[in-house]
């Protein structure tokens, strides 16, 4: 039952956007959800919109796979959507008893659900194209920079990867806890919302013990594997810029460049 | 000087009580002398308490002695300037299998320490094929760890280990967790360590079955070493063993009360077909 949660949806396939370097990847949703919110006319959120349709298109992630990630913002979208609707002053369009639809209030709403929209389809295709691994090699080599400033970036990274490997063999041992107190009459479903709360004690009790354990276990493992921080230590597989890499973020260059330019002739 | 050696080894901890008052000290290892050449297949028995995995912890320098010393390949445990050496040379694979596997991937796990070590990435790749291919796990490397068995889980911590190219591996209760199947898997994954690559094992267990392969074994006691011979020496003296609280193979039992009763079978029998060849002799001169 708990086995069926996946963290970070990775969708396997061969594309170039699979192939690409993290970094780059994590740069770009960076630019874009930052283009996102420097854009603010049609020009410039066609242009948004086509560069994410080809992302998409070259990922080679099924449309109904992005689809089905908005699903969980519907309601978020339709407050969004309602409250510039109805709360925009300026020229009226429509109105019954108190409320008035402005010309503004469409043109803002129909602007930010369509931002919504991008910006949520955008950060799923890097979650949809790199691993969980991938994402914290990424994240560790450009945030490396903070480490002059004493932002301790390995142990985080280091953190972030072994929270994923353990993630898996926790929900299994809450299975096994569950079904252990469910075996001696625990009840975890009926009653209501604190009765609930309370019932879940004898469950976070015992698994936040084991937890501590498979961490001591796992910290003398690790030492005896002589892990000593970051310093002199070698990748595996390093991150390494290659042709691919840099021509995508020239892409992303002049992406940018557009869209600022977009916005100048326009405004 | 051998591989291991200790010399009066005592270890002590303190228990304290729930509010941090010290209850007393106890001692989990006490004058302990070995000697391990390299190259030598070792088990140390001993029920559970008996010292025997504290014993181990202080090979890999996770403890230091309070009394007494220990010296791997020559390099005093409790000097601080050989403590990362120490560990490269002498590795551990630990109990639970879950919880010594820090990669999401087997190649990336193997892989762990040699990073540590600051090895050249190139280099890392082949000591990775290479040591997966020792314990026979190099189909599986792009694999996750979730997805495989206990006994694949714990011959990838060994290939972990030596991918670190150690010149001894300390094994504590490799196969506890195990069902029989993976038991076997391990035990022969470590035996080929042994015998192919030389690389001195030390195994601690309380499986009686899996120390018939070593050379030399010890058995503790209440932190003391107890008994000190090879299997066949140590499994003659099936009443010691029972008054260590030890449980004997039922090979030997058998063959040991066949004896009590009169029978002359020689001392020590390990195997099935050992004692089978004995009881064909006895039918032989009978006729």
């Amino acid at each position: 039952m708990l086995r069926d949660i996946t963290l970070g949806q990775y969708y396997q396939t061969d594309s170039i956007i699979h192939r690409l370097d993290p970094r780059v990847k994590l740069v770009t949703t960076i630019c874009y959800i930052i283009s996102l919110f420097v854009v603010d006319n049609i020009v410039g959120y066609l242009l948004a919109g086509l560069f994410l349709a080809l992302v998409i298109k070259l990922s080679k992630v099924p449309v109904k796979f992005m689809v089905r990630g908005m699903k969980s913002i519907v309601f978020l979208l339709l407050i969004a959507l309602i409250f510039n609707l109805f709360l925009t002053p300026g020229e009226v369009v429509v109105s019954f008893w108190k409320l008035q639809i402005t010309k503004e209030g469409i043109r803002q709403a129909v602007f930010m659900a369509v931002r919504l929209i991008f910006l949520l389809m955008g950060s799923s295709v890097m979650t949809l194209t790199t691993t969980p691994n991938q994402l914290t090699d990424g994240m560790e080599k450009l945030l490396g920079p903070l480490r002059v400033v004493k932002v301790p970036v390995h142990e985080i990274a280091m953190m972030m990867s072994i929270a994923l490997r353990f993630i898996p063999i926790l929900l299994e041992e809450t299975d096994k806890i569950m079904k252990a107190q469910m075996a001696r009459g625990a009840d975890f479903e009926s009653g209501n919302l604190i009765k609930k709360a309370k019932s879940l004690v004898p469950l976070l009790v015992p698994l936040f013990i084991s937890a501590f354990r498979r961490a001591n276990d796992l910290a003398m493992a690790m030492e005896s594997r002589c892990y000593r921080g970051g310093e002199h230590r070698t990748k595996m597989k390093p991150l390494i810029y290659k042709k691919r890499d840099r021509l995508a973020y020239g892409a992303v260059a002049c992406y940018l460049v557009l869209c600022v330019v977009c916005g100048k002739i326009l405004l | 000087m051998g591989i291991v050696e200790t010399k009066n080894l005592v270890f002590e901890y303190i228990r304290r009580d729930e509010e941090g008052n010290v209850e007393g000290i106890t001692r989990a290892v006490d004058d302990v002398n070995i000697n391990i050449n390299q190259g030598d297949f070792i088990a140390i028995l001993g029920h559970n308490g008996s010292g025997k995995s504290t014993l181990a912890k202080h090979i890999n320098a996770i403890h230091y002695p309070t009394e007494g010393t220990v010296w791997v390949d020559g390099k005093d445990t409790s000097e601080d300037a050989n403590l990362w050496e120490i560990r490269q040379e002498a590795g551990m694979v630990f109990q639970n299998p879950d919880n010594q596997i820090i990669g999401q991937v087997v190649e990336e796990d193997v892989g762990f320490g040699p990073e540590n070590l600051g090895v050249p990435t190139e280099e890392i790749w082949q000591r990775v094929d290479e040591s997966l291919r020792a314990v026979g796990m190099y189909e599986f490397r792009k694999y996750s760890p979730n997805k495989l068995s206990g006994g694949q889980k714990q011959r990838v911590s060994i290939a972990g280990v030596i991918a670190m190219h150690p010149k001894c591996i300390v094994l504590d209760e490799p196969t506890a967790m195990l069902d029989p199947n993976g038991r076997r898997e391990v035990i022969r994954a470590v035996r080929a360590l042994n015998d192919v690559e030389e690389i001195t094992i030390i195994l601690i267990t309380h499986y009686m079955e899996e120390i018939i392969y070593a050379n030399k074994v010890f058995v503790m006691d209440k932190g003391k070493v107890a008994m000190e011979g090879t299997p066949k020496e140590i499994f003659s003296q099936v009443e010691k063993l029972k008054s260590l609280r030890l449980d004997v193979p039922q090979v030997t039992l058998l063959a040991h009360e066949l004896r009590e009763s009169g029978l002359s079978i020689p001392a020590g029998i390990l195997t099935c077909d050992e004692l089978v060849a004995s009881l064909r002799a006895i039918k032989r001169r009978r006729r």
